[in-house]
């Protein structure tokens, strides 16, 4: 055990768990790789291209290394980092990348055959042969390089989606966090503040110097419990800020259940906040970069800085023979707290001209070599070294908006430049201020400037006393030494000779170093690498690091789960469900229903003895036209258009006249965009002088009314017109057939003979003794037809009251199948024939588009190319032999063309089989199609390997004169 | 109400409201409320204004709800309203309101395009920041917004700090209630 006193743990509770299967104890308080290192385990993973044995390296969010599959079955998480992976009793990880064992790892050959795997060697390596990529060297690859790999199973835990709202988000909770949020919460500002780790206070927990005169841990805590006091400050633990987006919107992951073996009933295992803030201090404080030397990769060579920390908050001593190598003062700070724990602690300062050169140990660390200034090189035997080369700012999220970091010579690292993202400030060490007494007191400073802008003066804490020591630092970014490989990169492998390569192949902008060597691309993006790399690179071209640059910090900071993104919007819950007035009376009778856009519709309903839906679908149009057939058409867009200038708005909206429609009368429109192309069609039925009801088609109810929106708002704002939508309103039914006006009559209060209510009339009307209701007499079937509108809560009722009025006629439900079906019969254009590139000239409405007045796409609908003759037209198509079958998108060709796209005359748009005539029918579009009636042509598919002789003939295969509608 | 002989269905699809119980939550279907739409026509603004003080009809400003003794009301956008009243009374609220605007307004029926659930909690933010991105912890009683519930356009009303309307389209009743259902489970 290499537990020692202190710490932040809760030693009278202990918890059990496991590692590769082996049993382990740990404490409430512990992280997975701190409650490893308490049990003497350095060697956690395995490395992503040799194989290397692996330990973890640091305290935090940044750990490159130990990588872990958390948990089992099907809530298995691959790549975890073990140092923010919180302890819970019974938790199980394994480690990764490895075949058969941790220890003995068969890939492991891949470290002996380094020489071939140096960046770029996938560019190199496999050009020959060609074929062999995808099938033998991929699958090669992927197998041995690599993480952790997926359960395969579906994720059993949801997932929420929110948002919040605060005047001031403060981005992590170390000191100058704290005091950004105690400034701002004392004063009564809404404040969020939130934090990664589930225990707030940042290095204040991992280090020994005070605040205020007590342990800097317990200021932490004192300040924390201040903060939940007030009612105003929202405290998110557990919470990570990956990103800023626009206009002050953060988005931030909370780990709702990830510290629990599984979340309770109904709760989340994460939630993804989008926080939308007047202002926001980013207070992420720096992470601790290494200095790399050869081989300095081994389990026990950790950040000096993590090692401190695992000693301090944790009680862990990841060694008893320790040496800190380090180019800055702040290293000396963990020889001087390991020391007073009673370790054994020696300092090699590479400020003196001392350097580390190499090390030695299997599977972990056993010893260091070192170079002293005088050139003497000595071996200690040590089992942990900790590094540290300086610290870099956590700057990820102030260059989210492509601000480029600046350069600080002060202390050796980027830090971001003013103004990088709007409305967000920087405090503390993630501004380049190291101390814990500047962390303080830009925190509450920036908290006050920020609410200043707000129009609010508060007053900033006052600054306890604590540490204010300066940063002393000489730059060394790697040891000169050997042969030997120094990583920099240690997830992806990417070591110093390979940055070296890379210089020497020219790929030397920091994007192409980036993408040709892999560095900073694994899961940690490089968080403790990438400035070695960059300062190495910067060496090798004989330019400064500034001058180098850096390559773009993009959202996330640190891995998401994908499953917080999706949120609820997985499986039945990815959409939600429009269901129509008839829906529970459908689906009593067993409809088989159809996704329409939301909408759930009825497609056919089958009877007993029918096997197939073609059966079903027949019966339900031949009956239609034999007698009556009942079809809910709720789905069909709705929008009330009144106003004085309601018709004149109609008359530039639709290409034909609305204005001239008289009063109870109905209008078949047609309503172009702009470039003259059909937009949408549709009955408009006027119902008093100022007042107008539009029919959209059912996929354009929300684009036609968002159309509408635009031209009363921003094209002509002076008409007097008003719009709203009122489909879900009424539940609307077709009633279609010879027996429709029969059947209606014993429901309608009101005569509705043909005198009365004569072809397009409509009006309102009163239903089974006084319901309101309106009443259009329209034809989509081509029949005798009528579609009667209730108010939607009677749409149910509605429907068993036409199905029971309808028993004397044999009345039928029929679905969109059956509709489909008789509108292709009729020869009616609908979502295949306005397609979004076709005319009503293409679509035998030409003469819709009226000439005596202007319209939206009027101008453009004559133009040269789209009017010209032998253009395409709509036209009906029957196969020869009534036997054979069509099928939509085949394209004509003359009888004996090659099928080829020269010799394209057109397409079928719909086809269906028609009961009534008994075969095959097709609408479809043809060049010079109207000149060409009575033709035969070939039907081609290729893809479907079909070709069908057809005949063209006229579009209205069913009662071409008219005469069954206007009965 | 009109005589006539057909049954209504809740927008959930019962013959009577739901009412759902969750934890602290009463999640409750209304559908006694008649609605209507009104807008004012062009040049019309005082007399829509003096007509609906003269009929009780409280018309509040942006981002508002008013209550009056019958009446009440909610924005939606310049010059137009969303007008309530008690469905008993005035099944056919859009003919009440012709009458009294006449051609001052264009007013249209809106009861049954929208399924109404009235939330009540202790803590109505908590559940409700996991649905919409309206600052309801920032708004006081009255307030009246447009917002987007899982992927649904709603208004939300706020009647009191411990009763929220959420107006969501009829036809996704049985989703929006879900989604309602599921942001208690999951946030008490």
């Amino acid at each position: 055990m290499t537990r020692i006193a202190g710490g932040q743990i809760d030693r009278s509770r202990t918890w059990a768990f496991t590692f590769d299967g082996l049993p382990y104890t740990g404490h409430p308080g512990d992280t997975l790789a701190s409650a490893l290192l308490a049990n003497g385990v350095r060697l956690m993973g395995r490395s992503f291209k040799y194989h290397r044995p692996r330990g973890v390296i640091a305290a935090g969010s940044e750990e490159p290394n130990a990588l872990v599959e958390l948990r089992t079955g099907a809530r298995r998480e691959p790549n975890t980092r073990a140092t923010v992976a919180e302890l819970y009793d019974g938790l199980q990880a394994a480690s990764q990348n490895r075949w058969p064992s941790l220890r003995f790892d068969a890939m492991a050959i891949n470290d002996r055959l380094s020489p071939f795997f140096a960046a770029g060697f996938y560019y190199k390596t496999f050009m020959w042969p060609a074929s062999f990529w995808e099938k033998v060297y991929e699958p090669i690859i992927r197998r041995a390089a690599g993480l952790g790999s997926l359960s395969g199973q579906d994720d059993p835990d949801s997932y929420d989606k929110g948002f919040l709202h605060c005047d001031l988000l403060v981005i992590g909770a170390g000191p100058a966090g704290l005091a950004a949020a105690l400034t701002a919460g004392r004063a009564g500002a809404r404040v969020i503040l939130a934090d990664e780790d589930f225990r707030m206070g940042g290095r204040l927990n991992a280090e020994t110097h005070g605040v205020g005169g007590i342990a800097g841990a317990d200021w932490a805590a004192q300040a924390v419990a201040e903060l939940a006091s007030l009612p105003s400050v929202r405290l998110m633990a557990r919470t990570t800020v990956m990103g800023a987006m626009d206009h002050g919107i953060y988005a931030a992951v909370e780990r709702v259940s990830d510290h629990l073996a599984e979340p309770a009933p109904h709760t989340p295992r994460q939630i993804l906040w989008r926080i939308y803030s007047a202002r926001a201090i980013l207070a992420t404080g720096a992470i601790e970069r290494p200095i790399a030397f050869e081989n300095n990769d081994r389990p026990g060579i950790m950040l000096a800085g993590a090692l401190r920390a695992y000693a301090n908050r944790w009680g862990v001593a990841a060694g008893d023979h320790v040496v800190v190598f380090t180019n800055n003062d702040d290293g000396l700070r963990t020889a001087t707290d390991l020391s007073a724990k009673g370790l054994e602690v020696s300092v090699i300062d590479a400020r003196n001209g001392d350097e580390v050169t190499g090390s030695a140990g299997s599977l972990g660390l056993k010893s260091i070599t070192v170079r002293r200034a005088n050139g003497r090189s000595e071996v200690l035997r040590v089992n942990a070294l900790g590094v540290s080369g300086g610290w870099n700012p956590n700057l990820n999220i102030a260059s989210n908006h492509r601000g480029r970091p600046v350069w600080n010579d002060a202390i050796a690292a980027f830090v971001p430049a003013p103004d990088s993202v709007s409305g967000l400030t920087c405090a503390g060490a993630v501004a380049g201020v190291m101390s814990t007494h500047a962390a303080l007191a830009t925190g509450a400073a920036r908290a006050v400037a920020a609410l200043a802008e707000l129009g609010r003066s508060v007053t900033p804490m006052d600054v306890p006393e604590a540490e204010d020591a300066p940063v002393k630092i000489t730059p060394k970014w790697y040891v000169q030494s050997g042969k030997g490989r120094a990583w920099i990169d240690p997830q992806n492998d990417v070591t110093v000779k390979d940055i070296r390569l890379a210089h020497q192949e020219n790929f030397v902008s920091v994007e192409h170093l980036k993408r040709y060597t892999t560095l900073g691309m694994a899961t940690d993006q490089g968080k403790t690498g990438n400035v070695l790399g960059l300062a190495i690179m910067a060496e090798l071209t004989g330019k400064t690091i500034p001058e180098t640059g850096t390559t773009m910090y993009r959202p996330p900071a640190t891995p998401v789960a994908l499953g917080a993104l999706a949120g609820r919007s997985r499986g039945p819950e990815f959409k939600p469900v429009r269901h129509t007035p008839s829906h529970v009376w459908a689906a009593e009778q067993g409809a088989v229903f159809v996704e329409v856009g939301y909408w759930l519709r009825t497609q056919y309903l089958p009877r007993a003895g029918e096997t197939t839906w073609r059966q079903s679908v027949d019966r339900e149009v031949l009956q239609t036209r034999r007698s009556v057939g009942i079809c809910d058409v709720t789905t069909l867009g709705k929008i009330d258009i009144q106003g004085t200038d309601a018709g004149a708005f109609l008359d530039r909206v639709y290409a034909n006249t609305f204005s001239t429609l008289a009063i109870g009368r109905v209008r078949y429109g047609l309503m172009l965009r702009e470039d003259g192309i059909v937009m949408d069609d549709g009955t408009t039925a006027r119902m008093g002088a100022d007042d107008y009801v539009m029919t959209t088609t059912t996929a354009n109810a929300v684009p036609v009314f968002r159309h509408l929106e635009y031209c009363r708002q921003v094209l002509w704002p002076d008409l007097d017109v008003q719009l709203i939508s009122t489909t879900e309103a009424w539940a609307q039914y077709s009633v279609a057939g010879p027996n429709a006006r029969k059947l209606l009559q014993k429901l309608v209060d009101q005569d509705i003979s043909d005198a009365a209510f004569p072809y397009m009339a409509c009006g309102a009307i009163t239903v089974c003794g006084g319901l309101r209701a309106r009443l259009f007499r329209i034809s989509f079937s081509g029949e005798l037809a009528y579609e009667i509108a209730v108010p939607t809560r009677y749409g149910d009722a509605m429907i068993r009251a036409l199905v029971e009025a309808g028993q004397e006629f044999d009345a039928v439900v029929y679905g969109t199948e059956a509709l489909g079906v008789m509108r292709v019969e009729k020869g009616h254009v609908a979502g295949n024939e306005l397609n979004g590139q076709s005319t009503a000239l293409n679509m035998g409405l030409g003469k819709m588009v009226s000439v005596k007045k202007d319209a939206i796409g009027r101008v453009l609908s004559q133009r040269e190319g789209l009017t010209a003759a032998g253009g395409l037209r709509l036209v009906g198509v029957r196969p020869v032999d009534p036997a054979r079958s069509l099928t939509a998108g085949a394209h004509f060709l003359a009888m004996g063309a090659p099928a080829t796209a020269a010799h394209d005359d057109g397409w079928l748009t719909s086809v269906v089989f028609s009961p009534h005539l008994g075969h095959s029918i097709a609408l479809g579009y043809l060049k010079n199609g109207t000149a060409r009636m009575g033709e035969r042509l070939r039907a081609v598919n290729l893809l479907a390997s079909t070709e069908v002789e057809v005949e063209i003939v006229s579009p209205h295969f069913i009662d071409p004169e008219g005469e069954r509608l206007r009965g | 109400m009109a005589d006539h002989r057909l049954k209504p269905l809740s927008p959930l699809g019962h013959a009577n409201p739901l009412t759902e119980t969750v934890g602290p939550v009463t999640i409750a279907e209304i559908t006694d409320t008649a609605l209507a739409s009104l807008a004012t026509r062009i040049g019309h603004e005082d007399d829509v204004a003096r007509l609906a003080a003269a009929a009780a009809i409280p018309l509040p400003g942006p981002g508002g709800h008013a209550q009056g003794a019958i009446w009440a009301a909610f924005w939606l956008g310049p010059q137009h309203w969303m007008i309530e009243a008690p469905f008993a009374t005035h099944e056919d609220i859009a003919a009440v309101l012709r009458t009294s605007f006449a051609a001052a307004a264009s007013v249209t029926e809106q009861t049954d395009a929208w399924a109404r659930f009235d939330v009540t909690a202790p803590d109505l933010p908590a559940m409700f920041e996991r649905l919409t991105a309206f600052d309801l912890r920032g708004a006081a009683s009255g307030a009246a917004t447009r917002t987007v519930i899982d992927h649904l356009g709603c208004y939300l009303i706020v009647r009191n700090p411990q009763t929220l309307t959420v107006l969501g389209p009829r036809s996704s009743a049985k989703s929006l209630h879900h989604a309602l259902v599921t942001a208690a489970r999951s946030a008490f």
